[in-house]
Order: C-alpha cells, then structure tokens, then sequence
C-alpha cells in the first residue's frame, strides 16, 4: 500500500474505532465502578462519573467479603500453575526427547483427547470426587487442571528443537536423567514454561463452571463463582457490580500485561502447525 | 563403551515413563477416566438417591435417551446450541480476519500496540464481562440502545426478548473470542511470502483480486483450524446463558451444557444429564469430523 493518502487515514480510523469497541466495555466497567450509587443507571447514560468515589470498592471488600473471594482465587491459581508447570513439562519433555516403549501409543490416546469436551467428563468426576472427600476443597478445584493435555503438547513441541548432543554429552558425564531435566532442560525450555504458566492462570482463574459446581462453601468460592452469585442479589446496584468486576479481572489483565509477549507468541506458534 | 550405552538405553527408558507417571495418572483418573464413566452413567437412573449412596442407581437401558428425545426442551437447547455456533462461529471468525488483516497491513505502525488492545478482550474473565455486558444491554439505561438511538433505531430489549437474547450472547461472544482467532489469522498472514503478493502486483491485480486469489487460498489451512477450535468452544457454550439470562427469556438461550448443568446439579438427574452430555460429545465429534472431510475435500486439486 502506499504511504500517506486517504486510503491511510481510513485504515486508522477503522483501527481506531475497533481499538474504542475492544475497550468500551471495560472502560465503562471502571467508569462506573467510580460512580455514585445510582449514576450508572441514568439517562442519558454517562461515560464518566461526575465525582469520583471508592466506597464501592471499600463496600466490595466489607460487605461482600471479596477479599476471601481474592485470597481463594489466587491461592487456587497459583498453585495450580505451580504444579502443572512442573507435571506438564516434565511429561511434554518425555514425549520430545526420551525414548521409551509405548510412547508413540500414549502420546496418541492423549491427542485423542482434544477432541472431548471437558464437560463431558464433569457429572462423574463430581461424583468421583465426593467419594474422594474433595467435594468443596481446594484440591477439588485444583486436582482436574494439573495435568493438561494442550499443556503436554505445547512443551513437547518446543521441547524436541533440543539437541540430542547436548542431554547426551551430560549423560556420558554421568548425569542422571532428574539432573539432565532440572539442569539442561529447564533453563532452555524457559521461554515456553513461561507461556504455559501465563495460560494456566489464566484459566484457572477466570474458570467458571466447574469450580461452581465442586464448591458449595460460599467461604471457599473463587471470585468469579462469588460474582456470579452476589449479581443476582445486587442486581440494582450496578456500580458495586461493577467494582466487584474490576475486582476480578484487573489481576488477569495485570498478569497478562507483564507476560504477554509470551503468551501471544506461545498461541501463534502453536496454531502455525495446526 | 556399547555396555554403557544399553544401560543408559535402559535408564533413559525407566527415566521416561517415570517422567510421564504423574500426567498420565491424573489426566487418566480425572478425565478419561470420568468421560468413560460418564456413558455408563447415562444408562443408569442415577439420581439424588444415588447421589447419597450409588448402590441405589440401576441399569435402565436408553431410557434417559428416550427421555431427552421426548423432552421438548431438549430439543430447544439443541437448537440453541446450533443457533449460537453456526451464527457465533462465523461470526466471530470474520471479525477475527478482518482485524487481522487491519492490524496486519503494511502501512500500520504500532502494529504490537492495536494487537495486544484488540488481544485484551479475549484475556478478561468471561463471568465479569457477561455482568458487564449485562448492563450495556439494559434497554433504558444501557449504552448501546443510547448508541443505536442515534441510528434511530428504536429502544432493543436485548436480553428480555427471547427474539433478540440469543443475538445478544452471540455479539458479546464475539467481541470476548475474536482475539485469539485474530492472532492465528496474524501468524498466517505474516507466513504469506511477498513474493506471492508481488507476482500478483505485476498481472495488474487490485487489492480485492489479491485478497481473493492470494490471501484467502493461502489461509485455508488457517482458516480450518480457526473454524474447528471455534466451533468445539461455542458447542460449549455455558457461563454466557447463566449469568445474563439464566436461560431465558423463554428458553431461549438454554444452552446444551447449561441444560445438563441444571438436569445434574440442579435437580440432581445425573443419568439424564449424562445423556445430555453425551449428545454434546456426539455434536463436537460429528461436527469436527464434517470439517475435516470438507477440508480434505477442498484440498484436493
């Protein structure tokens, strides 16, 4: 295309008018989260608050308790990207790099699975965890996201650019294989570990479904199982909504501020083999 | 020299299936496990009885099947579901391309700052918009009836009308997913080597002619795998129905899984809802199979 000309300043414009529709929503959450009580709910509707105020967010965390919802979303989120870092790469690095009987075979069942709808697997893994006793704890809510498949195959495909020379030379040295892998293999692997923990707490902790059905404590629900839930009650009181939402997404849209150079990369690379 | 290398061989062996135990172990105990499980439950009458002690579940055949074919809401969530895939899905895709293609074109700069703006969307917790959203649809007060009055479009009860709820998930959707399909379109756009686009330029082809015959032919395969990760997703389609219209007005927005979710958790008919979940499986299975076939198919010369 060439520079300058009409032809320019329209492509702008229509990015700009698809950055105002991408962000609007969250604007306005913010917006109106700073509102008085009622102010969000006027005609015509406001952009921006008259006067600024954060009582909904002191309300936010008194009254609606959110600091809980706060605390259980991140100690659910954290440990579980903790744990599945170190059970996805170890087993995505196996597939790539180790040669044993039965890989092949395994890493297809796996695959298979991709297909399946987690849903599908959720009204017994419900009943399986009762009789696990980890209906309504933490470990209920946990235990399903430790292992993923689409996180097995993310390091295995970056895990196999690793040279065999370089894990071979360490073996003739006389490394065992958990040195080979803690030593060699992590540090290369970095990059993706650092993807794959981006994703998984992402998910964990904007997911929905099934943490709404394991737990039945209100003191133990995640942020976005309590929001749901105080919604229906508050559902006149929009600006307190509103900050209960800024509440729950503002440290997924931190965290993927920080990270995501990979995360965006880790889905780009992921989709250019299909 | 060979005797150390067979017992490495062997060690490396023993290393990999250790490496492997622990994933294989949960994802096996909590998934496969479980979606196995869940076919047998669908023939049995497991329900809140069962719940308390499952020796009270019996075997009953396909009954919860003949159930759900004779359940007309059944068939109103399977409808649902379509209505939100084939309208959601294609949807969603367009608006991915042409953002991509936006984002994507030469003469952009700050290319990485409209991409990560556009990406945002996509990473926001799904619960929180929808309440979000829920607001912006408000028929008096929201913003976009405001919007649209300016169109002279008259006043939408978006979520109140069981003609315009399904519309109304359909467009929050799109605006939460389209990021993500973008950035896959990104990625394959940018694999198009100039040259293609050059050779094109000399036959004196304009930017719609090279967009036909250049960028889409090139983007098939895109484009496939964009299609069947969107459509396995919006066959999914649960929290949206829940928070914003709780399935209503009317059923109209009972999804699939919601109906199962509220056939299980609710009333506790796990048999029933198993069934349910079963179609679900069924739909995403044949769907991504249909995909494929015409993959393969358009493929061939």
């Amino acid at each position: 295309m060439r520079r300058g000309g009409p032809g320019r300043v329209l492509l702008y414009l229509a990015l700009l008018a698809g950055a105002a529709l991408a962000l609007l929503p969250m604007v306005w959450m913010i917006s109106a989260s700073l509102m008085k009580p009622g102010e969000a709910m006027t005609y015509p509707p406001k952009l921006f608050p008259d006067e600024v105020t954060f009582e909904h967010y002191r309300s936010v965390f008194t009254t609606l308790n959110m600091r809980r919802y706060l605390l259980n979303s991140a100690l659910i989120a954290f440990t579980a990207t903790a744990v599945s870092l170190v059970v996805n790469s170890m087993a995505g690095y196996a597939f790539a790099k180790l040669r044993f009987r039965g890989r092949d075979g395994a890493f297809r069942v796996l695959g298979a699975g991709l297909v399946i709808p987690a849903q599908v697997a959720m009204l017994p893994l419900f009943l399986l965890m009762k009789q696990l006793g980890l209906v309504n704890t933490y470990w209920g809510v946990m235990i399903p996201v430790f292992a993923s498949i689409f996180g097995i195959f993310l390091i295995r495909q970056y895990a196999t650019a690793i040279p065999d020379d370089l894990l071979d030379a360490a073996r003739v040295d006389g490394a065992s294989e958990l040195r080979i892998y803690r030593s060699i293999v992590l540090p290369v692997i970095a990059p993706i570990l650092a993807t794959l923990a981006i994703w998984t707490f992402l998910t964990t902790w904007n997911d929905f479904m099934w943490p709404l059905i394991v737990l039945s404590d209100e003191a133990k629900y995640t942020l976005p199982v309590a929001l749901a839930n105080l919604s229906g009650e508050h559902v006149q009181d929009t600006e307190l909504m509103m900050a209960g939402s800024v509440v729950t997404v503002v440290p997924v849209l931190l965290a993927f501020l920080a990270l995501q150079r990979y995360y965006m990369r880790g889905i780009m690379a992921g989709s250019v083999k299909g | 020299m060979s005797d150390a290398g067979r017992t490495s061989e062997a060690a490396v062996s023993r290393a990999g299936w250790w490496f492997i135990a622990p994933a294989l172990l949960l994802i096996g105990a909590f998934f496969f496990l479980p979606v196995l499980a869940s076919f047998l439950l669908s023939v049995t009458d497991f329900d809140i009885y069962a719940v308390a002690d499952p020796a009270n579940a019996r075997f009953v055949g396909l009954r919860n099947y003949r159930g759900l074919v004779q359940n007309p809401v059944f068939w109103t969530a399977l409808r649902n579901t379509f209505y939100f895939a084939l309208v959601g899905g294609p949807l969603t895709v367009a608006v991915s391309l042409g953002a991509a293609l936006l984002v994507n074109a030469k003469a952009v700069r700050l290319k990485g700052l409209f991409r990560t703006i556009y990406f945002v969307p996509f990473v926001t917790t799904l619960v929180a918009v929808a309440i979000v959203w829920r607001y912006l649809y408000h028929p008096q007060y929201g913003l976009l009836n405001y919007a649209l009055g300016f169109l002279g479009i008259g006043p939408i009860d978006w979520l109140g009308d069981p003609r315009w709820a399904m519309p109304a998930i359909i467009l929050m959707a799109a605006w939460k997913n389209f990021g993500y399909n973008m950035l896959i379109f990104i990625a394959g756009l940018q694999s198009i080597p100039d040259e293609l686009y050059e050779a094109a330029d000399l036959d004196g082809a304009g930017p719609l002619r090279r967009f036909r015959h250049v960028t889409l032919p090139t983007l098939a395969p895109t484009f496939f795998f964009v299609g069947v990760v969107t459509m396995i997703g919006y066959f999914q389609l649960f929290a949206e129905p829940y928070v914003m219209t709780s399935g209503g007005p009317l059923r109209s927005t009972t999804s699939l899984v919601l109906f199962m979710y509220e056939e299980g958790f609710r009333w506790w008919r796990m048999g029933a809802a198993a069934a349910i979940a079963f179609v679900l499986f069924l739909v995403i299975f044949g769907w991504t199979l249909l995909q494929l076939r015409v993959e393969r198919r358009m493929q061939r010369p």
